[in-house]
């Protein structure tokens, strides 16, 4: 049995404790938004915040995760932050397919968290590691730099 | 003139009879019974050579990763040829199934097959040679206890003249100890059982300590670092710059037992191999012990430009989503690398991401201006895995050169304040093996 | 219910709600309407009551499903598209289509997916329930209209009859009908029911353009919302009660065996329920995917790596060279005097290009949930073919057509892969063997070397200038497979061009005097299906690289020479001086710096790219800034066209710089990201979009501006360094500088050794 602190709920989860955290959230606790994309952290599809830093859930095994805070998709609009993001996401139409777009989300909340004003240089060092295969690259920029200004 | 012809025939006569003695006289067998006697029997053998087994880490070389273990076949491409690991199930055609006590011993000590003919030193032998006969004898009953696998090992390809296993006879004249470990009086008990753990079984020495011009281990120069197969074995003494003399014992255990230390990075490459086979299956004791024995190694200073960078401003200055801002103001291809296939896992403050192991900072790889563990990491990548913990990194073989000697000159840059000047073309020949 | 008790989904039909909708209209696309013919409009499709009443023998209980529009007596409003949601913003365009007519507020509406029924949703340019070829919106452009027209005609007739006042005295406007002269409003909701009673009306007239209230306008995606919070529901997301997750291995080496495995180090992993062995595959399901994937790994499997374990790609490029010359080419087009004018021309110029194979790699892995029971079979999957699937999935289980449910998901990307309904069939054959509901995922690594790919081409061009440098003939000759062939029941007839492998080189934008194009088929041995931009996505790198070559063979500025073979093509020469113009064509640019030009007319639009980039010393490419210039006639969401313009050059990109899928002892070498890489952020150029206004019919645009890449990038770097590379992912070893070029030759050398 292994406790996470999964978006302000403290539960108990009957896994193994090398399982990683993506197959915890999809498959044990039903919190489908979070992606699975290439399962090496090559894609960033999988991105959630423990205790407020991005991780990618698909390498991150649960006792690396101890007791720390994760954060969702599901839940990230709960912060102001996360909700500006969101808010500039669909006020830009960022998204096409879509898939990736959780973990991208995560990535640019923790990064405005880090960086209230980000450059485009912290932008690709902070949002490179997302892969959108639909190319959606410029507009994500753009609703980053238009959440980082509300 | 002819009495002196007819002695220097007579001498040369006898010397090439002493010679072919030396070089062709079947090899003995030492009488083990009493050893035997001294063992217990049956599963509590077992249970003893198992552990001796993984101490001894045998799997590491006898298995094609970790399917079939022990029934060999894992290449070693060494600068004379291939020669290939041999099956030890007690399969009785292709394995050890045949075996005597006696043989079996012999092999460890003397490194002499069941046949008679001279083995080749990838088998450790010279560092086995100190481990005693009944530690032998209990891995003999541990390997009888598996499941034979029907496996025939791929015969060796030496150039001439090291195909000619006779010659090594002279090799081990030189090179092999004739006595099983003694202990040292004057060390402690711990001391003891870590240098017999770190001498004998663990034979650290094979990769640790550089090789002569014959091959055989630089006494001179114990744990003082080599390279082997492409990786290089760090610098293990005492030495507070260039060794581990400044690791506190916990770290040191740590990376002994689980692979990585904070603030001094993962283990890859065949130390991750060591941990995971071998290292991580022994006692806190027997771990303490091997620390406490390798606190008395001698320290060598050698090579300096190891040094760990303690605190790089790059890493002060970074945080762990962003490199130092002086980093973004130049175009750099290394970085852009790093950010990509890099930072989602090793970020890049140092700390790590999703993983303790991914924590660069303090690294000996990522402060080694060579790059050599570097290069093989990135072309290789590194995989840990135990029963609780499976760690990964993919390999980037697909990268260009370019971009490899790029990202390497980066993270040392980044992470070790090192100034590298790692080319394109030595990532060529790192990937061809040279 | 024997239907699927499927719970935990958002979005979902529920059966309940279909059978109390009041309205429910669906119209039978044009399937019996020729196909769409240059400049033909798109047929508007037979209206046809499905309310359901008195149909029987679905797998809907009675209840036809579909139709386009279906409103509920509690006011919800429910537009059900003929096309599947991937990323293109079909959700949005063809929503905005019905609701345009239906005068409704894309706020207003929910978007659904058809379900799959050939009658109703049959595509009018692919003739068959499928979403591909940026056909979506030239095929709904009409029957859509006609749909929501339809349905409006019907709502203001019942809101008329309950008022008793004459229909032409009411007007709708956001799902409310008003009667104008006494102000009175009935909601949509309110006339649900007695709408459904109204007769359906035929060839309601459409609304005058200057009437429109969206289309045109850049309205927002009605499917952000639920992509930005997590709620959006993916096939990959399903989950079903009782459900296990599978994880799966297929031959390494494509056409392989499975001979026997040693499972049993895998039922011992906690979790692990079952493994199931299928002729070519082994799967193993378990609690949860990480335990099956635990299991995978922890099988001894055998195979019999079969015919193609020695199959190289060194030996796939033999053969395909082998085949031209060997093998009969079938004439695509001849026009003029061919010979004549290359006997007479001042210069001939000749190149030989290639292309390698391409995975898709969409970023949701392949995935297929599946319950295979005595009496029926449901399927939660993506696809871009739900009738394809449905009738794998029924042949596979022995099922009627009619038990097969097909629960069409979100796609996290399509680009063709999901044309392809392999995975669906091998689900259903591995869903047999046991009795629960099962998802079955393919690993990143499956997927990359389980796909099937984009073949590899070797196309020989040859062009005879005249004395001004303008061509006197063009000759093109394709060597490749043939895709189209696996969609015909027959296969294609001997003789017979396949439309696909000469798309894009048949048709240029250009006014050559004498043209042939011919096309040899050599089949690779291994599964090969569509990718983003089809036809042209292969035909016009070559075409538009090599009108570059002779560019520059005539010494002639690129923008210059095309523009002087597009006097019978208005369009494409507007697109193409616009690009050049707000790409600032001319202007200095710094040492290895250029800008490259791609210029074609696919999928009815016309689209010009000028993309500027940087190459280092060493040969690294920098993507610095592109300008596209889009004519895909009337635009339904220009923002949505925009941002089809920059999304599908990335794509494209992607494959140009990086991707090429190789094989060695019959297996892919390629595995996940980190070996078939993807374009990331900071490589991606500034893109500027331009959407010129029109009023000619709707073109395709899904896949443009992937066609335009490669070509763009090649002509760019030419620009840059003087070096014509006529293979992609274009080789950085040869691009070097002078002073660089001997180390890169050595780390290439190892590559392509390496490779090979």
């Amino acid at each position: 049995m292994v406790d996470l602190n999964i978006n302000g709920e403290i539960r108990s989860y009957d896994v193994p404790d090398d399982m990683p955290l993506l197959w915890v959230l999809r498959d044990v606790a039903g919190l489908v938004g979070t992606k699975f994309g290439c399962g090496i952290a090559q894609c960033g599809a999988c991105t959630v915040h423990v205790d407020g830093r991005p991780a990618r859930s698909c390498v991150m095994s649960v006792s690396a995760v101890g007791n720390r805070q994760i954060r969702t998709i599901e839940a990230i609009g709960r912060d102001p932050v996360g909700q500006g993001v969101q808010k500039a996401w669909v006020d830009l139409d960022v998204v096409q397919c879509g898939y990736c777009q959780s973990g991208q989300i995560m990535s640019a909340v923790a990064l405005l968290n880090v960086k209230r004003e980000p450059s485009d240089a912290d932008i690709d060092a902070a949002m490179a590691g997302n892969v959108c295969r639909c190319g959606t690259y410029p507009r994500i920029r753009a609703a980053i730099k238009t959440a980082s200004k509300v | 003139m002819r009495r002196l012809g007819l002695t220097i025939l007579a001498i040369v006569v006898v010397l090439a009879a002493a010679a072919a003695a030396f070089f062709f006289w079947p090899h003995g067998l030492t009488d083990v019974a009493e050893a035997r006697s001294r063992l217990p029997t049956g599963a509590d053998s077992v249970k003893r050579g198992e552990y001796l087994a993984k101490a001894a880490d045998c799997a590491a070389c006898h298995s094609v990763g970790s399917s079939r273990p022990y029934a060999g076949g894992l290449p070693f491409h060494l600068p004379f040829g291939t020669i290939y690991a041999t099956n030890i199930t007690p399969d009785r055609d292709t394995g050890i199934g045949q075996w005597s006590d006696a043989e079996f011993v012999r092999a460890m000590h003397h490194g002499v097959g069941r046949d008679g003919r001279d083995l080749y030193p990838a088998f450790p032998y010279a560092s086995y040679a100190l481990m005693s006969t009944e530690d032998a004898l209990a891995i003999k009953d541990y390997l009888f206890s598996l499941t034979p696998v029907h496996a025939e090992a791929p015969p060796h390809q030496l150039k001439l003249p090291y195909d000619q296993s006779y010659l090594l006879r002279a090799w081990k004249l030189l090179f092999v100890p004739r006595q099983q470990f003694n202990p040292d009086p004057g060390q402690s008990t711990a001391q003891n059982r870590g240098a017999y753990l770190v001498e004998a079984l663990g034979h650290c020495g094979e990769c640790h300590t550089p090789r002569n011009k014959l091959y055989g281990l630089d006494s001179g120069q114990k744990f003082a670092g080599a390279v082997t197969a492409g990786w290089k074995a760090y610098n293990i003494t005492s030495d507070a710059t260039a060794g581990i003399g400044a690791w506190s014992d916990q770290a040191l255990a740590d990376y002994l037992s689980k692979g990585f230390a904070q603030g001094h990075g993962a283990a890859s490459g065949s130390m991750a191999e060591a941990v995971e086979y071998s290292l991580s299956h022994l006692t806190p004791e027997d771990i303490k012990a091997m620390v406490a024995y390798l606190r008395t190694v001698p320290g060598h200073p050698a090579p300096h430009e190891l040094a760990v960078a303690p605190s790089p401003r790059s890493l002060n200055d970074s945080t762990h989503l962003t490199p130092a801002p002086a980093e973004n103001d130049q175009e750099s291809l290394g970085l852009e690398v790093f950010q990509g296939a890099c930072a989602s896992c090793h970020g890049f403050d140092g700390t790590g991401v999703n993983d303790p192991r991914a924590a660069l900072a303090g690294s000996q790889t990522v402060n080694d201006p060579t790059g050599v563990n570097l290069l093989q990491v990135l072309l290789q990548g590194s995989r840990f895995r135990t029963d609780h913990v499976e760690a990964a990194m993919p390999s980037f073989h697909a990268y260009r050169d370019v971009e490899l000697a790029a990202v390497a000159n980066y993270v040392l840059a980044h992470f070790g304040a090192k100034s590298a000047q790692i080319s394109p073309d030595q990532v060529a020949r790192a990937r061809r093996g040279q | 219910m024997s239907g699927p008790a499927y719970i935990h989904i958002p979005n979902r039909i529920s059966r309940r709600s279909l059978l109390g909708a009041g309205l429910v209209i669906g119209f039978a696309a044009a399937a019996s309407r020729k196909a769409h013919a240059a400049g033909e409009q798109p047929g508007l499709g037979k209206i046809q009551d499905v309310t359901g009443k008195g149909q029987t023998g679905t797998a809907f209980e009675g209840f036809a499903p579909g139709g386009f529009v279906r409103i509920s007596p509690d006011g919800r409003i429910t537009l059900i598209v003929p096309n599947v949601e991937m990323g293109q913003g079909i959700y949005t365009g063809e929503a905005m289509l019905i609701a345009e007519e239906l005068e409704a507020g894309l706020d207003q509406v929910q978007v659904e997916t058809a379900p799959p029924n050939e009658q109703l949703y049959r595509q009018p340019l692919l003739k068959s329930q499928t979403t591909g070829g940026s056909t979506s919106i030239r095929g709904a452009y009409g029957p859509l209209r006609q749909a929501g027209a339809a349905a409006r005609t019907m709502i203001i007739g019942a809101a008329a009859q309950r008022w008793r006042v004459p229909a032409t005295e009411c007007t709708a406007s956001r799902g409310v009908v008003t009667h104008v002269r006494t102000n009175r409003t009935l909601s949509y909701g309110e006339l649900a029911l007695e709408a459904g009673r109204q007769p359906v009306p035929q060839n309601v007239p459409l609304k005058d353009p200057s009437q429109w209230k969206l289309i045109g306008t850049p309205a927002r995606r009605t499917d952000s919302p639920g992509k930005t919070d997590g709620t959006a529901t993916f096939g990959i997301d399903i989950r079903v009660p009782g459900m296990k997750v599978a994880a799966v291995a297929a031959s390494p080496v494509i056409g392989g065996k499975l001979v026997s495995v040693d499972d049993s180090a895998a039922r011992a992993i906690p979790g692990v329920r079952d493994v199931i062995r299928i002729a070519n595959a082994v799967a193993v399901t378990a609690d949860h995917y990480w335990a099956a994937r635990q299991g995978l790994a922890a099988l001894r499997i055998t195979w019999d790596d079969g015919p193609n374990a020695g199959m190289s790609s060194a030996q796939l490029i033999d053969d395909l060279k082998g085949a031209y010359g060997k093998v009969k080419a079938i004439v695509a087009r001849h026009d003029g005097d061919v010979d004549g004018a290359m006997a007479r021309a001042a210069q001939r110029v000749e190149a030989e290009y290639e292309l390698p194979f391409l995975a898709h790699a969409t970023m949701e892995p392949i995935n297929t949930t599946i319950h295979v029971r005595p009496d029926g079979c449901d399927v939660w999957v993506g696809t871009q073919v739900p009738t394809v699937a449905q009738q794998l999935v029924a042949q596979a289980t022995g099922l009627p057509l009619d038990k097969v449910a097909v629960h069409n998901q979100l796609l996290g990307g399509g680009f063709g892969r999901r044309l392809e309904a392999d995975s669906i069939q091998q689900a259903a054959e591995l869903a047999k063997h046991v009795s629960y509901p099962v998802k079955i995922i393919w690993s990143r690594e499956e997927d990359i070397q389980h796909d099937m790919f984009r073949p590899a081409y070797y196309d020989r061009m040859s062009a005879a200038l005249g004395s001004d440098g303008l061509p006197l003939a063009w000759v093109d000759h394709i060597t490749g497979g043939s895709i189209t062939a696996h969609y015909m029941p027959q296969g294609l007839p001997p003789g017979e061009i396949d439309p696909d492998a000469v798309e894009g080189a048949k048709e240029t934008p250009y006014d050559f005097p004498a043209v042939h194009v011919d096309w040899t088929r050599a089949d690779p041995p291994i599964p090969f299906t569509w990718w983003r931009g089809v036809g042209p996505t292969h035909n016009v790198f070559v075409v538009e690289s090599f009108v570059d070559e002779l560019a520059h063979a005539a010494k002639r500025d690129p923008i210059d020479y095309r523009k002087a073979l597009l006097g019978k093509n208005p369009r494409s020469r507007a697109v193409l001086e616009m690009a050049a113009e707000k790409a600032g064509w001319g202007a200095p640019l710094p040492p290895r710096s250029g800008r490259g030009v791609s210029l074609h007319d696919s999928f009815g639009s016309h689209l010009a790219i000028v993309l500027q980039v940087a190459v280092a010393d060493n040969g690294e490419i920098k993507l610095q800034r592109a300008v596209a210039v889009m004519d895909c006639g009337l635009t339904i969401n220009p923002d949505q066209v925009k941002a089809q313009m920059e999304g599908g050059l990335n794509f494209g990109l992607t494959a140009a710089l990086y991707s090429d899928i190789t094989f060695r002892n019959g297996r892919v070498q390629q595995s996940n990201f980190n070996d078939y890489r993807m374009l990331r952020i900071h490589e991606s150029p500034a893109i500027e979009v331009h959407v010129i206004r029109s009023t000619e019919d709707p073109g395709g645009v899904g896949e443009t501006a992937t066609v335009s890449a490669a070509p763009a990038l090649g002509n760019a770097l030419f620009a840059a360094t003087g070096v014509r590379l006529r293979r992609y992912p274009f080789d950085r070893g040869r691009l070097a500088s002078q002073a660089m070029a001997s180390n890169a030759r050595q780390g290439t050398t190892a590559l392509a050794s390496e490779d090979r």
